[in-house]
């Protein structure tokens, strides 16, 4: 097939954090089995557009090559996904392909996910253990439990449901659906459940659970098939109790 | 002392595990990364780690776990270091149950175990089929703790580009690359541990991440760190083979029952259960690995005109194998679109880990370079000649967790801190780290480092990897001086500074080629074959001569290599069978 002759890409490129996007296209000689990280490495060795012209390398994230550290997380073709995982083969051309538009842009594709981090602290996404020295196991967990941690704990932080909720906008403090994965996660576990409160705490906050619209692009859009809107539901629970609680316990006086 | 400034370079589970033991020694540590630490290598282990923990009614012990790693690593380890690291096993893992790291549990609710290849007890605690992703994000959530109260600093986005020595030689800080400005900072500390993983990136394709170029380790080799045993690199037995990287199906897959088969005469040939009844599926890697490269490239039974043999799944019940191996079944749909529940994967070995590493003292980690630590795989000390699977998050963890309280050891008895050093040693070390780098932009050659390290790559691929023949390995030093020779006429065709990648990594390539001459030098050299390093001219293993670890010392001229006895003291010498 004649299509077949070429890999026909068209890149959204930016220079600086502060410069103007511009495109470029290019043709790469078709090959069996590509992925769209692959390609972009073909092009770092012949850095020359489809007319000719000499241009810089594209610039992205990767590292795994295998869809498990979420760092080649790019629009490809108007979807948010890997581009490690996603193979040519499978995609129309032009091959189209955009940074991450939740996040600021470096350059290129390449973006700004630091915000992600920074909400893992707000909601104290970790366990407060006394130490990192041997007293024996932690707390027993089902097996039925642990599927459900198991399926969260996979999340790798690589944006695609923040990218596809409605919510994730400049007007909007919401910290998206990862976040509340992992208030569940955190939640679930036998010593995590002693700060269940804390979490749920901020999760009735600013950017929290209340600010998620319903839309449930998250779910669809995350790669790794977590249970995000079942989280959602399952936070919003929480809240909801804690804040009947509180309002039994508010005559209390200590 | 509580002036001591500690730094750790590499954020996966060896680093993040030293960090963590520092911290909680009530010290601030300055933690590198070339990406944010959660993204890092140790995400792509799959199959599990081993402790003892013995609660499968096997009678397994902490003496078993020592003598299987010993004799799986051919008798070239350290042996009170591996004992050291098997004791130690059973706490580690059960810090990262308390961590909240998400293990497979049996009925009880307890930690489940799974066999593992080279030995014969179920010792491996596994989180599904991504257990090094569950290992990392556990260390990962710890060091977060501590980030947010101020005892961490991270500097993700930041290139490690070399040590600065007083004019004793002594380690007293860092030069840096920050991966967004491009610009060269230094850095001053007391104590400083490498744990910047492994090296495949100089074979091209390998299991690894595109970061794991070797290229740190390479330059504290270049500045005069010893490195060990480089001619020890792990051939995985089962891997998907791709031409931009070779992906890993876990050693999990065997160790739950998978056959390896091939088509001989119209028919199913097991050959790993014909020549090893003992152990079949579940033989070491090395042996598994040479067993289908024998069969595949020698024997020249390929399947549908590929170099590749199958590994077999779907003789089991579907529903188990999604519990406990889905990860990795469904990252083989993704990629080759077959449903392994279903289909038999094929596979083909891929070049995996690396053995060697920066020469370090087992007791402390510190390197011959005082104040330099090394921790994970870029450390040599645990596996000798091959590593049994599901060590590497167990030694990662277990190194990272010595250097850690080493350094501080160390920090504590210095006379003189880093605050107290002159001034240009510091200066001089980023005024030559920036020239490199204004030197690369300004090249306006022909070569193209990515093309560079596609060549460097294939030759390494051809001549060092499963089988060695000593007028190969000689062809490829010639061959690496070559591309040494013509990266000094390079273009990176690239116009900022800015995240470049083009000037990222045209450092990593030049360092990963003075490294490529650590393994095909150790390699040529070493004329026996053992563990991972097979050679048909020398198919023996020979004690008398090379029951030793190599050392290697950079010189501009290339490696100059010496011979170190081992540890021995432990268990006797044995020829290894399976």
């Amino acid at each position: 097939m004649a299509e077949k002759e070429f890999i026909h890409l068209k890149i959204k490129r930016q220079d600086t954090p502060e410069s103007n996007p511009y495109w470029q296209e290019f043709k790469i000689p078709y090959k069996k089995k590509h992925n769209i990280v692959s390609v972009l490495k073909e092009i770092q060795k012949n850095p020359v557009t489809a007319d000719g012209t000499p241009t810089t390398p594209v610039v992205w994230e990767s590292n795994c090559m295998e869809e498990v550290c979420g760092s080649c997380t790019m629009i490809i073709n108007g979807k948010v996904q890997q581009g490690c995982s996603t193979l040519v083969d499978h995609c129309k051309q032009p091959i189209v392909l955009e940074p991450m538009s939740k996040f600021p842009v470096i350059r290129d594709l390449m973006v700004d996910r630091n915000s992600m981090f920074e909400n893992l602290k707000k909601v104290m996404a970790w366990i407060p253990i006394d130490g990192s020295f041997d007293m024996g196991p932690g707390p027993k967990m089902s097996p039925k439990e642990h599927l459900v941690a198991y399926e969260l704990s996979r999340c790798m932080t690589c944006g695609c449901c923040l990218e596809a909720c409605p919510q994730i906008n400049p007007r909007s403090k919401f910290m998206g659906a990862q976040i509340v994965g992992q208030v569940r996660l955190f939640n679930i576990h036998g010593s995590g459940k002693m700060q269940a409160e804390d979490r749920i705490e901020v999760m009735k906050g600013p950017g929290g659970i209340t600010e998620c619209g319903n839309a449930q692009l998250c779910q669809e859009a995350c790669p790794k098939d977590l249970p995000l809107l079942n989280s959602i539901g399952q936070i919003n629970r929480q809240t909801t109790w804690s804040g009947i609680l509180k309002w039994f316990n508010s005559g209390d006086r200590e | 002392m509580a002036n001591s400034k500690f730094c750790v370079v590499g954020g996966g589970l060896a680093g993040l595990m030293a960090t963590l033991k520092i911290v909680e020694a009530g010290h601030e540590v300055d933690l590198f990364s070339l990406f944010e630490v959660k993204r890092s290598h140790s995400a792509c282990a799959q199959g599990g780690i081993n402790a003892s923990l013995n609660t499968k009614g096997q009678d397994d012990s902490v003496q078993q776990h020592t003598y299987d790693t010993i004799y799986g690593g051919d008798f070239l380890a350290n042996q009170p270091a591996v004992k050291r690291l098997c004791e130690a096993a059973p706490g580690i893992v059960w810090m990262y149950d308390r961590m909240g790291v998400s293990f497979s549990r049996t009925p009880e609710g307890n930690l489940d175990l799974r066999l593992f290849g080279g030995v014969k007890k179920m010792r491996t605690a596994f989180a599904g089929a991504t257990t090094g992703q569950q290992l990392l994000y556990g260390a990962d959530s710890q060091v977060r703790r501590y980030e947010d109260s101020g005892l961490v600093k991270k500097f993700e986005w930041w290139e490690f580009l070399s040590i600065v020595k007083d004019s004793n030689g002594v380690c007293r800080g860092i030069t840096a690359m920050n991966l967004r400005s491009g610009e060269v900072e230094y850095f001053r500390y007391d104590a400083v541990i490498m744990a910047t993983g492994g090296l495949g990136l100089i074979y091209g394709q390998s299991t690894n991440s595109s970061n794991s170029t070797g290229a740190a380790a390479s330059r504290c080799y270049q500045q005069g760190c010893h490195f060990a045993n480089g001619e020890f690199i792990q051939i995985h037995p089962t891997a998907i083979p791709g031409d931009d990287k070779n992906r890993l199906m876990s050693e999990a897959a065997r160790g739950e029952g998978g056959r390896i088969w091939t088509i001989k005469d119209g028919k199913p040939w097991y050959f790993l259960e014909e020549k090893y009844p003992a152990y079949g599926n579940t033989v070491p890697r090395d042996i598994a690995s040479r067993e289908i490269f024998h069969v595949v490239k020698e024997l020249g039974y390929q399947i549908d005109g590929e170099d590749v043999v199958y590994l077999d799944l779907t003789h089991k019940d579907p529903e188990f194998l999604q519990r406990r191996l889905g990860g990795i079944l469904e990252i083989y749909e993704k990629f080759v679109g077959d449903d392994p529940k279903k289909v038999p994967m094929k596979i083909f070995p891929s070049i995996h880990y690396s053995m060697g590493g920066l020469w370090s003292d087992w007791k402390t980690h510190m390197t011959n370079i005082p104040g330099l630590f090394g921790a994970g795989e870029c450390e040599y000390s645990y596996h000798g000649a091959n590593r049994l699977g599901a060590n590497s998050l167990l030694s990662a963890s277990h190194s990272g967790m010595i250097a850690g309280p080493a350094a501080i050891n160390y920090a504590s008895g210095l006379e003189k801190h880093a605050e107290d050093m002159p001034q240009d040693i510091f200066t001089s070390e980023k005024k030559r780290q920036s020239e490199i780098n204004d030197n690369l932009m300004k090249c306006d050659g022909k070569e193209n480092v990515f093309k560079l390290h596609k060549e460097l790559g294939e030759t390494m691929q051809k001549n060092v990897g499963i089988v060695r023949y000593n007028d190969k390995l000689n062809e490829t030093e010639g061959k690496i001086n070559e591309l040494i020779e013509r990266f000094k006429n390079v273009n990176l065709n690239e116009n900022a500074k800015w995240a470049s990648l083009p000037l990222q990594f045209a450092r990593q390539v030049h360092d990963m080629m003075i490294l490529a001459h650590v393994i095909a030098g150790g390699a040529y050299k070493r004329n026996e074959s053992r563990g991972a390093h097979y050679k048909p001219d020398f198919p023996k293993r020979d004690d008398k001569n090379w029951q030793k670890t190599t050392m290697a010392k950079y010189t501009p001229d290339g490696p100059e290599f010496w011979y170190e006895d081992i540890d021995l003291s432990i268990v006797e010498t044995v020829e290894r069978k399976y």
